[in-house]
């Protein structure tokens, strides 16, 4: 347990009977600031008496709507119980009165700092759950969606982490590169923070002409952000001190605790689903993943910048391998016929309206599909029981679960420093409550 | 794990890759352990801990986990079937697993679960005084039991102390073993200068 001492002045000197210094009290006697002088009776001994706060929900630190009951001794925490349910919304009810395409725009809102990726990995779930491979444009490019919605969660992370801690500029430039991803992603699906961009068995749409060219820019000129940001923070002393030793969780409970991405490879267990569990071909893609060693909310900063740019290369590689070819299967069971056919020809028409009002039926079965998200391993359970809907839909969070061992990691620490380590976890609270 | 286990192991699925074992509900504990433990398994990954209820009323409600392990890359999927009709219980995997604490928190929220075991088996996404049920059970309705009229009319009985866990509260009680004079300066708000 660590302890800071600070020392007071004291507005006037004195001592007590025990020989202690006493703290006198101001009082303002008719414009005119006089001592005044305490009762004999003295306060009673403070040490070990226990303080209840609570933190949040309506607390700009909590990054949302996160309750945390603290119980203090002086400035130390002693205990966390958190509360967490002001956000749920039921999505996995919802779901399960929704056909599969439906759902989609209900991961844009769960963890709304990375729909493409959710978005990809719903899509996954569903088709395994439809048994269908999709073509290889359509891989490429969920590749280069998922790529960029890491970097854009990581971004949004590292401005609020730095705002949090007291670092104002890393938050300006980080929100300007992530302007730079909105850009993209509305020249590509026509919405910035609500993509929906997959649907069952491909894309919602193709990217339009010469968009690759404003992909290939911000490769180039992203890491140099990122450099810039390493100048700022990585020896910056202030950051250092700020984030060194707070949170600490060993390889075995960070295992343990079912903790996953950044947290658990900054305590040093290589697992990333990319890698361990490859989905849409990300074996053959060349990128490292970061670990580091001490598992503190330094490690997590530093495994989650290097991310940032294992994903860049990620993105390297994607725009130069892009093949071209359809980005839907040709499938009718569950694509939609092209517009001007529905609108043309009979037949289509038929099928346009069979697939829009009854949906595309899945055979019965299960699946559940893991993909590696920003905040670590997002698993979509699905049960289908042979109609249009899901007999049950199920979000494994991995923020919820990275939340669930803050007690561990705050218990000990300063109140000052429950800000960091709550901000280490990279939480969104639409994915924990759901 | 048939032979170590025999009776207790049900059904083995293999689906699209998927291993799907079901047990009897009462060895669940005894049998995560050792695969946790057992070297040549080694599931020291709790990925998830939910439930499935189908939309046939007569099949059974399914509390299922998903196990991983790390150092062989394999993925196991355990479910145990619970009969309508029969006692919603199931073991707790905590002892081997913490990552279960509030996966299955929410899995009693959600369904109704009683996990024997848990530590702290309390309500997690909705408030400790909600009344209407089991969200994600099928018999409960998408849009609530109650009338909005009668949701709000909840809402404004409430008592904000509910939200505070008895530890919470116990917390608060130490104010009763304060010295009276501090307690009274306490409860009367005013704030002595610093």
């Amino acid at each position: 347990m660590r302890r800071r001492t600070v020392e007071y002045e004291l507005s006037t000197t004195g001592l007590d009977a025990q020989g202690r210094p006493r703290r006198v009290p101001l009082v303002t006697d008719g414009g005119t600031a006089v001592a005044f002088e305490p009762p004999p009776s003295v306060e009673p001994e403070l040490e070990g008496e226990h303080m209840l706060i609570n933190l949040g929900p309506q607390h700009p630190a909590t990054h949302g709507v996160l309750r945390l009951v603290l119980e203090l001794d002086g400035e130390t925490v002693v205990r966390c119980i958190p509360h967490v349910g002001y956000l749920h919304c039921g999505f996995e009810k919802i779901g399960e009165y929704r056909q599969y395409n439906q759902i989609i725009p209900w991961t844009d809102r769960e963890d709304y700092l990375n729909s493409p990726g959710n978005n990809v990995a719903f899509a996954l779930g569903a088709e395994r759950l439809f048994g269908i491979e999709i073509t290889e444009r359509c891989k490429v490019l969920r590749v280069i969606a998922a790529e960029l919605s890491r970097i854009m969660s990581h971004l949004v992370w590292l401005g609020t982490t730095c705002i949090d801690i007291g670092a104002f500029t890393p938050f300006l430039w980080s929100f300007q590169e992530r302007e730079n991803i909105y850009k993209l992603l509305e020249d590509w699906i026509g919405a910035r923070l609500t993509t929906s961009l997959t649907r069952v068995g491909g894309m919602g749409a193709d990217i339009p002409a010469g968009w690759t060219q404003g992909l290939n820019n911000f490769i180039r000129t992203f890491p140099k952000t990122i450099d810039e940001v390493d100048r700022m923070l990585t020896r910056n002393a202030i950051w250092v001190g700020r984030t060194v030793g707070l949170g600490v969780m060993t390889p075995e409970e960070a295992v343990n605790y079912g903790l996953s991405g950044p947290m658990l490879r900054a305590s040093g267990v290589a697992y990333d689903v990319r890698r361990d569990f490859p989905y849409l071909d990300y074996e053959t893609y060349d990128f490292d993943v970061p670990v580091s060693t001490h598992g503190d909310v330094y490690d997590r900063y530093l495994v989650r910048m290097e991310e940032m740019r294992q994903s860049v290369r990620i993105l390297q590689q994607a725009s130069a391998r892009l093949p071209d070819g359809p980005i839907n299967i040709d499938d009718p069971r569950v694509i939609l016929p092209p517009k001007n056919k529905a609108m043309n020809e009979m037949e289509s028409m038929i099928h346009h309206f069979k697939l829009v009002m009854e949906g595309p039926r899945p055979p019965i079965g299960e699946a559940y599909v893991a993909v590696e998200s920003p905040k670590g391993e997002k698993g979509y359970y699905m049960v289908s029981d042979g109609t249009s809907k899901p007999a049950r839909w199920r979000i494994r969070p991995p923020s919820f679960v990275n939340l669930s061992a803050i007690p561990k990691m705050v218990e000990g620490h300063l109140l000052s420093d429950v800000i960091a380590i709550n901000a280490s976890i990279d939480i969104v609270m639409g994915e924990i409550d759901r | 794990m048939r032979v170590k286990f025999g009776a207790a192991i049900e059904r083995v699925d293999v689906v699209w890759g998927e291993t799907t074992v079901y047990l009897k509900g009462d060895r669940v504990l005894e049998i995560v352990q050792w695969l946790h433990d057992d070297p040549a398994h080694q599931y020291n990954y709790l990925s998830d801990v939910t439930a499935v209820e189908h939309r046939d009323a007569d099949q059974p409600l399914e509390v299922v986990w998903h196990l991983r392990s790390l150092p062989f890359r394999r993925f196991l999927r355990l479910k145990t079937l619970i009969q309508k009709g029969e006692k919603l219980e199931v073991d707790s995997v905590w002892p081997v697993y913490k990552g279960a604490d509030w996966l299955e928190r929410e899995a009693y929220d959600m369904f109704g679960i009683n996990f024997r075991g848990h530590p702290d088996m309390r309500r997690i996404l909705m408030w400790e005084s909600y009344k209407e049920g089991y969200p994600l059970r099928k018999d409960f309705p998408l849009r609530g039991r109650f009338s909005r009229s009668e949701q709000l009319r909840q809402a404004l009985d409430q008592d904000p102390e509910a939200r505070y866990s008895m530890e919470e509260l116990s917390v608060a009680d130490a104010f009763q073993d304060l010295p009276p004079d501090m307690r009274e300066r306490l409860a009367s708000g005013d704030t002595p200068g610093e």
